[in-house]
């Protein structure tokens, strides 16, 4: 399960259409036990591409060094589909390199954005729920 | 001609389990080619994770010496000097 706050959620999403038309990526550090992520680094897509991401590598790298700064570990990668669905590419499982991590699509094909995540063993693609916390309540005018 | 030095190489969590659980390693060496040599002498399990078989570095590893990716400097050729730290990480890619 990925839990994670309604701003870290809108932050990933935003993210991913600021990168239109290329996919988007970034990382996500948390608790690598409950799922909880507590904080999103987007990063650059060093391929620019509209098909592939590679997680550009300095940014990964300061990621990696800030997640562990403040006690966190990365525990997962987001990335964009611009026009096909939140499920996980061929590539994505082939290149997925940590079976403890969640993989989050987050698919910009229709309207709304889609946010799904999985993790990713041995080429087996497993979907798990994701869970936003603190999303305000909507008061609609009847 | 280059000197081996000890540097401290930061591994990701998905190679500690290779490491006897450590985060950090002291090796030696007097270019990254060395570093990751002698990582791999010491535990042999990492190999097919740091080096593809003809010993150029595997493309979904990230190397750093400080700040830097390895890949952007001379590769494994890129010499390391006292007090630099390197890094190991998973390189992150799809599609």
């Amino acid at each position: 399960m990925l839990r994670l706050s309604h701003e870290l959620y809108l932050q990933m999403v935003a993210h991913c259409i600021s990168g239109l038309p290329d996919e988007a990526c970034g990382v996500l550090a948390g608790d690598p036990d409950s799922g909880a992520v507590a904080r999103c680094y987007p990063t650059r897509n060093a391929a620019a591409s509209a098909r592939v991401y590679t997680v550009d590598s300095k940014d990964l790298l300061w990621a990696d060094r800030d997640a562990e700064r403040q006690g966190t570990q990365l525990i997962g990668v987001f990335h964009s589909h611009t026009h096909t669905d939140a499920y996980p590419s061929p590539t994505d499982v082939t290149q997925a390199p940590d079976p403890a991590w969640h993989y989050v699509v987050v698919s910009l094909r229709d309207t709304h954005p889609v946010v799904r995540s999985y993790r990713i063993a041995g080429g087996a693609v497993e979907e798990e729920s994701v869970v936003v916390l603190g999303h305000a309540a909507v008061a609609v005018a009847v | 001609m280059a000197v081996a030095v000890a540097v401290d190489v930061r591994l990701p969590t998905l190679l500690r389990a290779q490491a006897g659980g450590k985060s950090t390693v002291t090796v030696k060496g007097a270019t990254i080619g060395d570093v990751l040599a002698e990582l791999v002498a010491e535990f042999p399990a990492m190999s097919g994770q740091l080096l593809n078989a003809d010993g150029t570095l595997h493309r979904f590893v990230n190397v750093y010496v400080n700040d830097d990716d390895v890949r952007y400097l001379e590769a494994l050729e890129t010499p390391v000097k006292d007090g630099d730290e390197v890094s190991l990480l998973p390189a992150v890619a799809g599609g």
